[in-house]
């Protein structure tokens, strides 16, 4: 196997959610050594709190959320309640090149595991805080999870039809918008130690991150006085531009055309019906102005159709065409087949399933095949072995401490959270 | 000729000091060079003599002089500097040979094939300069049966799933209404740039080829969603306002309320801090003599859960729940779950988020001078806080060939007499 990109960089996180672990686990994709401290008496909410879980049985090995976000990543227990538990956590970071945490602001400070202690054992250490407003701020130890931040940033109001109410949208949208600029922070930094020997601290907003993702509005709201409103799938000034009913329970297709070129090609493409040829679609803004009617039309065409020949027709036709994947189809998406997007593991609880793969791909220094996410613990001999050079005798004395938590100590009952 | 100017990385306060990217993206991976120059690195914008189509989106905001400037050409072309490049001719892809040869990062979006096709493609560019990062930001990558398939953001949207999980269910799957992809590409393709780089730092400085798909990028926005079928064979769906998928007996829950002035989130959630949430709006509603028995008798909530709630607990707590919400604005919503350490925030629009005292409070937002504006605009700012690091914005998007003297002459030591001669041979 080739040398991977990131091989070399050690990352401790103290994480859960998504917006800190997702980090990790595409750091790891890529090839670092990623330590993720957990315990049983503190659980990353993905383990414990929603679905899936396997079999529909709670349990926390058995949590898809927590499999997104945590795959290739190694899983230590430290009781970090234990004193014994925060000197393990310590000596960790020291071996560390990264520091990854998404706790509300304050808590490492009541842990003792700030960057004011961490920064004078590892001068080199590059800590990435990420949290919903930020540390600083009148709100800033207001908690809040990303799936309703996703409303305070701007992103809920714009989706839904045109004067209907707001549309929830899937899951935390903003963490993810937090994990790629994390992601980002992070090696900037450690491209900035590289130069200069220093490690830094990084403190990241997720609400600020959203602003970026919607500044042309920002600037809208300031340069024209208007804001964005919701408009369905309709586009400013081309038109067709929706989803359209295809043939079976549930199939859509999406079409656009963006200009008066790519009209005519649509209209060649699904047999210049005389409808199509009327002056009423003749010109874009003719055809902004009948939209309601035009969208009637072309549903009607692709109502008997099925989906994915609407998009490859149409495709080949040279005019703006996708079909709505569903959940599932997701995973039979020969584009996203070809790319290996998903990749297969086998979780010793769970059993075969998928880990999903950081969306760019690299020629000399792919990623190579995941392992799946961890057990609770099951990573802590090891991780102490390999980063601290620890005895098992000395493992299992910071065990009696119940410093340390080992995953043969987990009974499979309280492991049924 | 004189070579590039490159500035001593040992001097540098930002990242990617002393980087050159060379930019020719088009709207899909505009935000890429963005950031990458919010670190620091000098970006150069090249596009054809007639403009970038990133130009000639809408909405528009006109100058006093009349000029029309793209909200999102200026969104998302900061921190870069802008020249002209006819790639189509022989000349200009000599001059981006050349450029080439002292670059750092190339980015690029045209589709696929089409840069090998001017033999500027990343086999002919690396054997030149081995340590150039190739990044290209397509619809759906550079290889595959989808490869020369034309995406925008709502076909990107649509194959990436993130609409079959938004809008009514059996209505009309929905995208959001101001166009993603090109942010969330964007980012993505930064990683990899910056991937790309690890690997160039620390493995004797080779550059590679980096390869995004929108598509593939996208599937992220639908979050865990993937799980239920990977795990169990469920297929999560569009609920409207609801959210399902959070409990083994099928619950759904609301997540989106009327309130006085607008909509708000509120979801009931377990765990810690959804207990605690619950216990303080029992409490606040309350106070006002609106919590029903059922929210009563949860008592502090510690016994809570989401995952074996039943859909008529739900429905009882949420119709209450609902009459409390239609009385208050958003701003005291805002207020009251900041006050109580609640989960929970208003549906907030531009201006709501511009009026943020959060946001002021931690100077977010920097000034963006705009031609013919005597007031700056507020524009975001760093997109995370470094204590030992520069980051931001430092300089407006480029007029058009703005930069063409500075690069092609003061930098590349072409004579005016040549330049003049390139403008009319319509080179630049």
């Amino acid at each position: 196997m080739s040398q991977q990109a990131l091989e070399g960089i050690t990352v401790v996180e103290f994480t859960a959610f998504a917006a800190g672990p997702c980090i990790g686990k595409y750091m790891a994709n890529h090839g670092a050594f990623v330590v993720k401290v957990e315990s049983a008496s503190r659980l990353d909410g993905f383990r414990t709190h929603y679905p899936p879980f396997k079999d529909n049985i709670k349990g926390w090995n058995r949590s898809g959320t927590f499999a997104m976000n945590n795959d290739c990543v190694h899983s230590i227990g430290l009781n970090l309640k234990v004193p014994a538990g925060v000197e393990t956590a310590k000596k960790l970071v020291a071996k560390a090149d990264v520091v990854v945490e998404n706790f509300t602001p304050g808590t490492m400070s009541k842990l003792g595991l700030s960057y004011d202690v961490l920064e004078p054992i590892n001068p080199r250490l590059v800590m990435l805080s990420t949290c919903n407003l930020g540390q600083t701020g009148p709100r800033a130890e207001h908690p809040g999870f990303g799936s309703q931040l996703t409303s305070l940033s701007g992103f809920t109001h714009l989706a839904g039809e045109a004067g209907g109410p707001p549309m929830l949208i899937y899951g935390p949208y903003i963490d993810y918008i937090a994990v790629g600029y994390g992601y980002i922070a992070v090696l900037a930094a450690l491209e900035h130690r590289r130069k200069t020997g220093k490690g830094q601290y990084i403190d990241l907003a997720q609400y600020e991150g959203g602003a970026h993702f919607l500044a042309p509005a920002l600037l809208e709201y300031q340069l024209l006085g208007t804001a964005p409103e919701r408009q369905g799938n309709h586009h400013l000034e081309a038109a067709p531009h929706a989803a359209y009913r295809c043939a079976g329970e549930g199939n859509w297709c999406v079409i656009s055309a963006m200009d008066d070129a790519e009209w005519k090609r649509l209209v060649e493409a699904i047999g210049s019906p005389a409808w199509a040829t009327s002056l009423r679609f003749a010109t874009q803004l003719a055809r902004k102005e009948n939209e309601a009617e035009l969208d009637k039309h072309i549903a009607e065409w692709t109502s008997t159709r099925d989906a994915q020949e609407v998009m490859e027709t149409l495709q080949k036709a040279g005019v703006h065409a996708g079909k709505v994947n569903t959940v599932p189809e997701l995973f039979t998406d020969p584009q996203l087949a070809h790319r290996r997007y998903w990749r297969p593991v086998e979780h010793k609880e769970v059993g075969k399933h998928h880990a999903m793969l950081p969306a760019f791909n690299l020629s000399a220094t792919p990623c190579a095949d995941p392992r799946p996410e961890p057990c609770l613990c099951e990573h802590t001999e090891m991780v102490l072995e390999k980063l601290l050079g620890l005895s098992k005798a000395e493992i299992d004395n910071l065990a009696s401490q119940g410093a340390v938590e080992l995953e043969k100590s987990l009974t499979p009952a309280t492991s049924k959270s | 000729m004189g070579k590039l100017p490159k500035t001593n990385p040992a001097e540098s306060t930002s990242a990617l000091d002393g980087y050159r990217v060379l930019d020719l993206t088009t709207p899909l991976g505009h935000p890429c060079g963005k950031i990458l120059g919010e670190m620091g690195a000098d970006v150069i914008k090249i596009e054809p003599p007639s403009g970038d189509a990133g130009r000639s989106r809408s909405p528009f905001y006109k100058d006093p002089s009349g000029n029309d400037h793209s909200l999102f050409w200026i969104s998302y072309n900061t921190n870069k500097r802008g020249v002209t490049l006819n790639l189509e001719s022989a000349e200009g892809r000599a001059i981006l040979t050349r450029m080439a040869k002292e670059a750092d990062f190339l980015l690029e979006s045209y589709p696929p094939g089409y840069m090998d096709s001017l033999g500027l493609g990343f086999n002919q560019l690396s054997a030149q300069n081995p340590k150039l990062i190739y990044t290209a930001i397509t619809p759906f990558g550079q290889s595959g049966p989808y490869r020369d398939f034309r995406g925008g953001d709502l076909e990107i949207m649509a194959l990436s799933g993130l609409m079959s999980l938004t809008g009514y269910p059996g209505k009309e799957p929905l995208r959001i209404s101001l166009s993603q992809s090109e942010a969330w590409t964007s980012l993505y393709a930064t990683m990899g740039a910056l991937t790309a780089l690890s690997h160039r730092q620390a493995n004797g400085g080779s550059g590679q080829f980096v390869d995004v798909s929108a598509q593939a990028v996208c599937v992220i926005l639908c979050a865990h969603a993937p799980w239920f079928w990977d795990y169990n064979r469920d297929t999560p769906s569009r609920e409207g306002e609801f959210m399902t998928g959070r409990t083994i007996t099928g619950a759904k829950f609301r997540t989106i309320w009327p309130c006085k002035d607008g909509y708000l989130t509120f979801i009931i959630y377990g765990g810690p801090a959804g207990q605690k949430t619950n216990y303080e709006l029992t409490k606040w509603m309350e106070s006002l003599g609106m919590a029903p028995d059922c929210m009563k008798q949860k008592g502090d909530w510690s016994q809570f859960e989401v995952a074996t709630i039943t859909q008529p607990e739900v429905d009882e707590m949420e119709e209450a729940i609902s009459k409390f919400f239609v009385n208050i604005t958003k701003a005291e919503y805002l207020k009251g779950v900041a006050e109580r350490g609640m989960l929970g925030y208003p549906v907030a629009s531009a201006d709501d988020i511009l009026a943020d005292d959060q946001l002021q409070d931690r100077n977010f937002w920097q000034p963006l001078e705009q031609p013919g504006r005597d007031q700056p605009l507020k524009f975001p700012g760093a997109f995370a806080k470094f204590s030992g690091m520069e980051c931001g914005t430092r300089f407006r998007a480029p007029l058009l060939g703005e930069h063409n003297q500075a690069v092609y002459g003061d930098e590349m030591g072409f004579s005016s007499q040549e330049i003049s001669r390139l403008r009319e041979a319509g080179v630049v």
